[in-house]
């Protein structure tokens, strides 16, 4: 394989310096700072702090209520991943096909990206409103059959909707870029062969596209464990009773509604090492099955 | 990430505010409320600068009490903080301890400005006021909770007197059930109104040395009081489907179903008066106010205030200290405190300002009647042990606790006594965290 360098390393170290700094200053020194704060006491307006060592990281990890807050996070990972990669991956196919509108629809599907996450959430909390949103009408032939206020079920659901929602655009642009770099005769040869649609899609477009699908999947894990904060905030503030109270939820309700910064650091570590691990995991095990051409 | 972000931006907030020219001394206060409130603390801001040239105060909105002070914090902990910030009641115990602040008891001597301070509300002056009775923080935005009942509904049911008693309050959400009425209740779960007020009223413990005052090492006693009886009574309402629960993420809050007539009872702060005012004005709905009922067979006791009070950091200039003094004596003035309380539902927070509103009839025709309302459920009595306020560590986290147990016992995951039972243990370690922080330090 060819592979291009610069033989001046000055140079090169020049162009990386800005994002190296970029990368310094908004992400190891903040996550160094948490980091020192997670082995202390921290006072919330910078009167001193004592050294406690693990302490904080026992009080997180004896709490209950923080593995009910790992729990929800997985689920709602596992489920937005697995929710938004589907509905990309069919809508992919789809534009593929070139059915009727399909450049309308490969324009149009990228747009939700570009959408703040606090956007999002207020849009689909009216939707989802049990009392005047879509739901209901629903509501008025079953009473009581959607109740996200009350129901943690209803209210969970409800954010693992909006948030696939969010990430369907994402996924989408790079399923349909992984199509469209198969080779037309490839699926062309396939089909005078006789095989239909759905044959093709799974025994020739799905293989070639498992080095895309690998990398969508360590970014929407990634994405979902880290980045749901603004649709938790807008539509359920991590309620009811703690239902839908995301780690980075929780770690925000601690620290900066809290004040209390020590335990809110200690959680950042844990999340840290946890999205760490999973990344490590995936690419350690199921990157193994995937073939690059 | 979303700290260094707050951080920068406070940071890109001094620097384009403190490069303008200066001629007069100026100084920057940052304020938590928003909307229609938020508008009218820029109106003092305007007012302020308009009566005098020396002083320019500079107000900069941070769209939530949690964001003022989250704000205020990072500001701090870079040396850009402003001079005066509006600080929730909540927030109280944790500014206290810290010791970044100049209190404005001293501060108002320092600079020879005479401030009657015993014309303070005592129920409204103890929330914000040292062991010894001076107080640390200007108190500002005040209001305390009251029941607003729509009377076109209680006299369709043929109710006619807002209930004095719980138990009255709970009857009439049946008969107005009765009459017709889809939901007799907006209900969401708050603390501030149903644990800390309802206790107030009723002069029962909170926590032990007396809700905090005497002691970091307080304790929650909250699931053995009356408190109990009438979260356990509010389930029954709920059950019955005398009350709904009506909050933000359901769509439509309190308030506002209350305001468009659809619910005919809602517990909340004096301050809605005027939004409820201008929501009415279209549809003509009769409304009042009154004050939070009590259970028979207890004595009614004050009130408390909740909202928020001004406070002057640490580490700034004499000349700064000097803008923040003359702002806030200009605030005291009894014009300024009418000013205040006509444009927000705010109460005057000085007897001479609330009597002073009172000879000029404020109080006698609508839209403000029923303001007093508010005046008497927080002078009810003196403040008692159990009345002062409450200082405990934490609190907002307590506050969060609470509502997460009550609202599993509303959704029948528990029993209300199991949910206050965990709410209190969670809280103590909550406080015991905060006493150990401040180890070996005592409330100043």
């Amino acid at each position: 394989m060819r592979r291009a360098y610069f033989k001046n390393n000055w140079m090169a170290a020049l162009f990386v310096a800005p994002q190296l700094l970029i990368i310094f200053v908004f992400f190891y020194w903040p996550a160094t700072q948490a980091l020192y704060w997670a082995f202390t006491l921290e006072q919330p307006w910078g009167g001193g702090n004592e050294w406690v060592g693990l302490e904080n990281f026992q009080y997180i990890l004896s709490d209950d209520l923080y593995w009910d807050s790992v729990r929800v996070s997985v689920i709602y990972a596992v489920a937005t991943t697995a929710l938004a990669m589907g509905m990309a991956l069919l809508l992919a196919l789809f534009a593929d096909r070139q059915l009727t509108g399909y450049k309308f629809y490969r324009v149009g599907l990228i747009w939700p990206y570009a959408i703040a996450a606090p956007a999002v959430g207020l849009a689909f909390r009216f939707i989802f409103n049990p009392a005047a949103g879509i739901m209901s009408y629903v509501n008025q032939v079953w009473p009581g059959f959607w109740e996200p206020t009350l129901n943690g079920t209803h209210a969970m659901i409800m954010v693992i909707i909006a948030g696939a929602w969010k990430q369907v655009a994402y996924s989408f642009i790079f399923f349909l870029a992984g199509l469209q770099a198969i080779p037309r005769s490839l699926i062309e040869a396939g089909a005078m062969d006789g095989s239909p649609f759905l044959r093709r899609v799974w025994d020739i477009q799905l293989p070639l596209l498992a080095p895309t699908f690998f990398f969508l999947l360590v970014i929407n894990i990634t994405d979902s464990f880290t980045d749901s904060f603004g649709i938790v905030d807008t539509m359920t503030s991590g309620g009811p009773a703690r239902a839908t109270n995301l780690m980075v939820y929780k770690i925000y309700e601690d620290g900066f509604r809290g004040l209390d910064y020590s335990g809110a650091a200690a959680q950042s570590i844990i999340l840290m090492l946890m999205v760490i691990a999973l990344t490590f995991f995936q690419f350690k095990y199921i990157e193994r099955r995937v073939h690059y051409t | 990430m979303t700290r260094s972000f707050i951080g920068s931006t406070a940071v890109l907030l001094c620097l384009t505010t403190g490069a303008v020219a200066q001629d007069n001394t100026q100084f920057e206060y940052w304020y938590g409320l928003s909307g229609q409130l938020g508008d009218a603390i820029v109106a003092t801001c305007d007012r302020f600068n308009e009566l005098q040239t020396e002083y320019e105060i500079i107000c900069v909105g941070q769209d939530g009490y949690a964001n003022a002070v989250q704000n205020s914090i990072a500001a701090f902990r870079a040396d850009q903080h402003p001079v005066l910030i509006q600080a929730y009641d909540a927030g109280t115990a944790d500014l206290m301890m810290s010791g970044e602040f100049y209190p404005v008891h001293q501060m108002m001597e320092d600079f020879g400005i005479e401030i009657d301070w015993d014309d303070y509300f005592p129920g409204i002056a103890n929330y914000y006021a040292a062991s010894t009775g001076e107080l640390f923080s200007m108190p500002f935005n005040s209001s305390t909770p009251v029941l607003y009942y729509n009377e076109d509904m209680y006299a369709a049911a043929g109710i006619e007197e807002p209930p004095a008693t719980w138990e009255q309050f709970f009857a009439n959400l049946q008969t107005l059930k009765d009459a017709g009425v889809e939901c007799p209740w907006a209900f969401y779960p708050s603390s501030w109104i149903h644990l800390e007020q309802m206790s107030m009223a009723h002069n029962e413990p909170i926590a032990t040395n007396g809700n905090g005052y005497d002691g970091l090492d307080a304790e929650l006693v909250f699931n053995t009081t009356i408190h109990v009886r009438h979260m356990e009574d509010i389930v029954e309402a709920l059950n019955g489907e005398l009350a709904y629960i009506r909050t933000n993420q359901s769509g439509i809050n309190a308030r506002d179903s209350f305001a468009s007539g659809e619910c005919a009872n809602y517990f909340g702060s004096i301050a809605s008066h005027q939004t409820v005012t201008n929501v009415v004005a279209d549809s003509g709905l009769n409304w009042d106010v009154e004050m939070l009922p009590i259970y028979e067979g207890f004595e009614r006791t004050n009130t408390v205030v909740g909202g928020a009070s001004l406070w002057a950091l640490s580490n700034k200039t004499e000349e700064e200290y000097r803008g923040a003094a003359a702002y806030m004596q200009f605030l005291a003035t009894p014009e300024s405190e009418e000013f205040w309380s006509t444009v927000t539902g705010y109460i005057p927070v000085t007897r001479t300002g609330f009597n002073l509103m009172v000879e000029n009839g404020f109080y006698d025709e609508a839209p403000y009647a029923g303001r007093e309302v508010a005046m008497e459920s927080l002078t009810y009595t003196e403040p008692t042990e159990n009345t002062r306020g409450i200082r405990l560590g934490g609190f907002i986290q307590i506050r969060s606790e609470w509502v997460s147990e009550v609202e599993a016992a509303l959704a029948g995951n528990q029993t209300m006594q199991e949910a206050l039972d965990t709410a209190v243990e969670r809280g103590n370690t909550i406080l015991r965290r905060f006493e150990r922080t401040y180890r070996g330090q005592e409330l100043p």
